[in-house]
């Protein structure tokens, strides 16, 4: 354990909370042109900007921090899938209306706690992209919640249906919580956070927006992982960086 | 165009930056909007070649939400309108910390956006903590009352949030504060 370069876990942390944005922005704007109404539509790309924002920060810190002259698009498009890091739960196919909030409420209750903490790094760099990016995800939890809400208290067919997307992207969550490599050997410095230690009050939040929502919350806690830790991916995976990757692979170099 | 660059004169600079409007609200500039936050000027011994006899010109910018897709057009027009005003190669460096805040835009600019239709962003308020509520009261910029209510949280750009006006029937734009 904690064999890693501290450069290189710098490198690789930046990298994979990038990830988490890169991905979960990617599969939001997946939706572009589809939404149900305008307003939605407004809303999510919205959201995914800011992810996909994000993640461009964190990749430029981590190129920098890795010294090998990598940039953000080094990052987002040159590299395969078993170097992406993100946590399962981002790369969760669209599904309805109703997944996509569902993954977006969980991921952003996360990501709330996450960078409130990120804020207090004492990495400067990380703590600024970390403050930055707070006021933006809480208007994510904010607009996720309230579609919880609505779904959840709204007629019988949207109460199953978002009840059904709870259920099933549930087994993902757990990931969120465990810590990589990089994580650990960041840790005793006060660079990384320990997301073992958000756990709680990420299920105060879930607890009582589901409660809210009128939804129940599934009550095996057994968690999928492999993504975060490995690079071990969902089969949808290779869709996403085959859509997102294209044109960097069929025209090496190509610029706007 | 101007080969030969002229002593540093930050008033000046800070007028040549006012001139530089938002893409998406053309009645502000990068001041108003507190995206240009410092011009600095390094001594030119510390500079390599190429770089002005004078010194090297920092621009500090700072994006106001992190996907704002006007930042990479802004730089460009920061560097071609210095450029112009005889001022080349400035420095572009952006600054994430202290984080973009609505209270950096100026009072003239927040006359500015309600003159063009844009409720300007209240005062920020610090507690975060509440995730819903604290809904505040929006004076619809065309005819002042208070009477109005958020259709959506998101608007045409991140900065915007949709509002209506009760009495008017008047939709408007709200910039939201963070």
């Amino acid at each position: 354990m904690n064999n890693l370069l501290k450069k290189d876990a710098l490198a690789q942390y930046a990298a994979q909370i990038g990830d988490n944005g890169l991905i979960i922005g990617h599969r939001m704007s997946e939706w572009c042109f589809r939404c149900p109404a305008i307003e939605m539509e407004m809303a999510l790309m919205n959201c995914a900007l800011d992810l996909i924002g994000q993640a461009r920060a964190l990749y430029s810190y981590a190129g920098t921090a890795d010294g090998q002259g990598k940039t953000e698009d080094d990052y987002a498009y040159l590299r395969d899938e078993p170097d992406f890091r993100n946590a399962l739960l981002t790369e969760a196919p669209n599904g309805d209306w109703g997944d996509t909030i569902v993954r977006l409420f969980f991921m952003s209750a996360y990501n709330k706690l996450f960078f409130t903490a990120l804020a207090e790094s004492t990495d400067s760099q990380l703590a600024a992209i970390g403050a930055k990016s707070l006021k933006e995800v809480t208007y994510h939890l904010r607009f996720s919640s309230e579609w919880m809400i609505r779904l959840g208290d709204g007629t019988e067919e949207s109460h199953r249906r978002v009840q059904k997307s709870v259920d099933q992207l549930w087994p993902y969550t757990g990931e969120l919580f465990t810590m990589t490599e990089a994580e650990e050997t960041l840790l005793k410095d006060g660079v990384s956070v320990d997301v073992r230690l958000l756990k709680p009050e990420w299920d105060q939040i879930v607890n009582d927006i589901l409660a809210q929502a009128t939804l129940s919350r599934p009550q095996n806690d057994w968690a999928q992982s492999g993504s975060k830790a490995k690079g071990i991916h969902s089969e949808e995976f290779g869709y996403i960086i085959t859509d997102m990757q294209f044109l960097q692979r069929r025209y090496p170099g190509c610029e706007w | 165009m101007t080969a030969i660059q002229k002593t540093f004169d930050s008033a000046e600079i800070w007028t040549i930056l006012e001139g530089i409007k938002d893409p998406e609200i053309p009645v502000l500039s990068i001041v108003d909007l507190g995206i240009a936050r410092d011009v600095r000027v390094h001594d030119a011994k510390a500079q390599d070649a190429g770089n002005s006899e004078n010194g090297q010109l920092e621009i500090i910018i700072s994006p106001t939400y992190s996907g704002c897709p006007a930042m990479y057009m802004l730089e460009q027009e920061i560097r071609k309108t210095l450029t112009n005003h005889g001022y080349p190669t400035p420095m572009i460096t952006t600054s994430l910390s202290p984080a973009w805040t609505t209270d950096w835009m100026t009072e003239e600019g927040k006359r500015k956006l309600e003159a063009y239709g844009i409720a300007p962003p209240e005062k920020t308020t610090r507690n975060k903590a509440v995730l819903f509520g604290g809904q505040k009261k929006i004076a619809c910029p065309k005819c002042k009352s208070t009477n109005s209510e958020q259709i959506s949280e998101f608007g045409s750009t991140a900065c915007k949030a949709l509002y209506r006006c009760r009495d008017c029937k008047e939709p408007f734009d709200y910039f939201k504060c963070i």
